[in-house]
């Protein structure tokens, strides 16, 4: 019987979790193109600050979590080491989506260009005693220019 | 979506991640100013999350709790710069810890400035 629950809870999450990931790619390519004319880039610290007529703070973020499938396909991967390639995925989804966010945020502003764009990751915790789902913040913060 | 409103409506602080304010001096420098908050996680929102878990992808209560709570960090670092007299936080950096399980505090800190 909890065969059974445990298998039917990682079709679901297999199958959901696919599905989700898809839609989001496909959302992230679509905004990703849309976005693509400003620029968002790094200073260094001895480079004359750019002209601008004024500058703001924006922040994206967004909190993600693993699937039921992803978890436990991890939870194999500490097994035996190495890479764990499920959960490369969505760190990659979540951090283009914090970007994003940050862009679009300051594109209604009327931004030119986001420089010196700070990226952190926070884990805010599987619940306690859980399979190790894995929920993660991903913050993206930058000033933009007009 | 997220729809932050960073500077906050305290005064017309002008925030930066960079070392100046483009197209503006720095005439006075007043120190570090920080503001933080630790925020716990909701039971409510905790199920609605731990459905979502199985199927994978953002979970929006989280997404708001944490901006909102980033948002209150933001807002006490001002509020500590206009009791300086300053008109912009340079370098502003953002912090995220966990202090004890399911809580986290969120840290915004940076430099505050007179510039003209």
């Amino acid at each position: 019987m909890e065969l059974f629950v445990f298998l039917g809870l990682l079709a679901l999450g297999y199958l959901a979790g696919n599905a989700v990931e898809q839609k989001h790619y496909a959302s992230i390519k679509e905004r990703e193109r849309r976005t693509v004319s400003v620029p968002v880039y790094n200073m260094g610290a001895k480079q004359p600050l750019p002209e601008a007529e004024g500058a703001q703070l924006f922040v994206g973020s967004v909190v993600i979590s693993s699937d039921y499938f992803k978890a436990f396909l991890a939870s194999l991967s500490k097994l035996v080491g190495g890479q764990i390639f499920a959960y490369e995925s969505l760190l990659d989804r979540g951090r283009r989506e914090a970007l994003l966010r940050m862009k679009e945020d300051a594109i209604r502003w009327g931004a030119k260009k986001v420089i010196n764009v700070r990226l952190e990751t926070a884990t805010i915790g599987s619940r306690s005693g859980d399979s190790g789902i894995l929920s993660i913040e991903i913050v993206a913060y930058g000033t933009g220019l007009r | 979506m997220s729809q932050t409103r960073y500077p906050s409506p305290r005064g017309s602080i002008i925030l930066t991640t960079l070392e100046g304010v483009p197209g503006q001096t720095i005439t006075k420098h007043f120190g570090l100013v920080q503001g933080s908050t630790i925020r716990a996680k909701h039971i409510g929102r905790d199920i609605a999350a731990g459905f979502k878990n199985l199927v994978g992808g953002e979970l929006h209560g989280y997404t708001e709790l944490l901006q909102e709570a980033r948002q209150e960090a933001t807002d006490r670092m001002l509020q500590q710069a206009a009791q300086m007299g300053a008109n912009a936080v340079v370098n502003v950096r953002f912090a995220t810890s966990s202090v004890a399980q399911g809580a986290a505090e969120l840290f915004a800190y940076g430099t505050a400035v007179r510039v003209d």
